[in-house]
């Protein structure tokens, strides 16, 4: 152990010949690299720098040939202790300082899904630094443009920090390219002991036939219009099954029950940026808006013309959703 | 043996969740002259599971301290916190000065040092900023376990804490002991409104105001506010009368 920690030591001193590069997380499911990580990493690489990708946990080296396949990638380091299986905060944070502190890395991107949310700040406390949250476009390596307000206001802010922490919003970049396999250089980073952690107990995760609702191309969602659970599942699965679509919620319809939580769009849901999006009976609410106005086409079907959502759909159509929806389904 | 249970409950004053912000000429921030001001929802939730913990834990919970870092009229949300049963707070007046979640979290470390806080339940994010880091940040500053997102909470008798999780695609339970930070996911629980007599009580419930300063602390913000804009215009409002039309309009958007 104490071997490897002096081999990482000497090549950071190393690195320091070199430009300033980037340290970035990346997020694995299995072997494969998440959706989101793929997203953080097209952000990582309009830096314009080297970028060295970290893996944690008991994946991590299997994961470690998937990332290989991304070009802008020139190193990787992996970190396998069991400790880092579940991503818990208070065990990646001090891995991921331990590796930017007296670094050359002037950047750490990660992924703002509820991993990056969870152990992204912990980071930037344990280093002083202030990170940036949710960014939506990279202006330079200091400079960040990311929503506020649920999205009403965009902020262009920049950071005076010696070293730019940031999150990246998947829905706003395309997931990066993976190529052919390469031989990338692969360097094992000891685990980092932590202090006071919670521990995990378990977790359940909800299964589903349909593709992941944060990278999806076509989104069907339903709202309260829909009436009832029964009914939210005859209209929305076939249409969404018909579109090879992800399937998603209001917030009203995920509070009456017709759906679970983790599809729920919106400014404390899922944010999502897919080519199409149809809503199906949902009023359009502020909150709601700001996890789906940034669709390339929307589609609301709503028998009130009055519902804001028409005021942001490319096409509309006023009606009642149990006759139009399965009109719909079958035709398309 | 069960010990004793000091909260502490961070609360931020924000423009009401049902307002579209203005944002000024010089796009350096929203208009906030004669616009309505609430607590933070997610704050809201944290107070009403700090007075269900006491609820359920009466011999336990020993205090409860409410604490709010923003201009003076952040009193408002203080007095709410105190009627719906915190039992004392502190308002750290830092005028109109925009505080990010690093210099806040600092804040709130002095104030669970001042408590002796073990349990501090807040807000996963604030609605104006939506940064979603100062829970985070104040545990990393104090080396205590985290439950972020949190949708439902258990505190057991030989003093740990297993909180459910909202995570991307589903739910997780993690475990810890006293003390820890949770913050509050959407359907932790529904917040009851505060009735006129609690209100009025509540006048009489301490509110210390402190200055910075006098914490020993000295705001310097890391980030710059380049400009603040309004999104981009959808142009939306197009309405079809069929599906028929409906579905030759997606081809000719090229959209299926």
């Amino acid at each position: 152990m104490f071997g490897l920690s002096r081999t990482v030591g000497l090549s950071q001193r190393m690195a320091f010949a070199r430009l300033s590069s980037t340290l970035a997380f990346v997020e694995t499911a299995g072997s494969k690299i998440t959706p989101s990580s793929l997203s953080a990493l097209t952000a990582a690489q309009e830096l314009g720098k080297p970028i060295t990708a970290l893996l944690v946990g008991p994946h991590a080296a299997d994961a470690a040939k998937e990332v290989s396949k991304v070009t802008s990638v020139d190193k990787i380091l992996v970190s396998p202790s069991e400790k880092y299986d579940h991503y818990l905060p208070e065990q990646v944070s001090p891995l991921v300082a331990s590796l930017l502190k007296d670094s050359d890395y002037s950047n750490f991107v990660v992924a703002a899904s509820t991993v990056g949310k969870n152990f992204l700040p912990r980071v930037g406390a344990i280093l002083d630094l202030q990170p940036i949250s949710d960014i939506i476009k990279v202006v330079s390596p200091d400079t960040f443009v990311r929503p506020t307000y649920a999205g009403n206001a965009i902020l262009t802010v920049k950071s005076k920090d010696s070293q730019v922490l940031f999150s990246v919003r998947s829905s706003a970049f395309a997931p990066v390219e993976l190529k052919d396999t390469r031989d990338v250089p692969v360097e094992e980073v000891p685990y980092v002991e932590a202090g006071n952690s919670a521990e995990f107990v378990s977790e359940e995760l909800v299964k589903s036939e349909r593709p992941d609702l944060g990278s999806a191309k076509v989104v069907v969602a339903g709202g309260r219009g829909l009436k009832n659970k029964e009914e939210f599942d005859r209209l929305i699965t076939p249409l969404a099954e018909k579109l090879n679509a992800a399937i998603g919620a209001s917030r009203a319809a995920v509070d009456a029950g017709f759906c679970d939580n983790s599809l729920q769009v919106g400014q404390t849901g899922k944010v999502v940026a897919p080519d199409l999006y149809i809503a199906v009976g949902i009023s359009g609410a502020i909150q709601h808006l700001a996890g789906m106005k940034d669709a390339k086409t929307i589609v609301a079907i709503n028998k009130d013309e009055e519902a804001p959502i028409f005021s942001v759909a490319d096409v509309g159509i006023v009606g009642d959703v149990f006759e139009i929806v399965p009109e719909l389904t079958a035709k398309i | 043996m069960s010990s004793k249970i000091r909260i502490l409950l961070p609360v931020k004053r924000v423009i009401d969740a049902a307002l579209k912000p203005r944002i000024n000429k010089a796009q350096t921030g929203v208009e906030s002259a004669g616009v309505k001001f609430s607590i933070n929802p997610f704050d809201d939730i944290a107070v009403e599971e700090a007075i269900k913990i006491r609820n359920a834990h009466k011999d336990r919970v020993e205090s409860i301290h409410a604490v709010s870092i923003g201009p003076n009229k952040a009193q408002d949300i203080l007095r709410i916190a105190l009627a719906k049963g915190a039992d004392t707070s502190t308002l750290v007046d830092v005028k109109d000065q925009d505080v990010e979640p690093l210099q806040v979290s600092k804040i709130l470390k002095k104030l669970q040092e001042k408590h002796n806080s073990n349990l501090i339940i807040l807000g996963k994010q604030a609605i104006d900023d939506d940064s979603n880091q100062t829970g985070q940040m104040l545990a990393g500053l104090l080396n205590w376990p985290q439950a972020t997102n949190a949708s439902k909470v258990k505190i057991n008798a030989d003093n740990t804490v297993e909180v459910e999780r909202e995570i991307d695609g589903g739910v997780e339970v993690v475990k810890a002991s006293l003390p820890i930070i949770i913050t509050t996911d959407l359907r932790l629980n529904e917040p009851k409104f505060v009735t006129l007599p609690k209100m009025m009580k509540a006048k009489k419930k301490p509110l210390e105001i402190l200055r910075v300063d006098e914490l020993g602390i000295t705001l310097e913000n890391r980030l710059e506010t380049i400009k603040l804009e309004d999104p981009p215009v959808r142009q939306g409002g197009a309405k079809v009368g069929s599906v028929d039309e409906l579905i030759s309009k997606l081809k000719e958007l090229k959209a299926i």
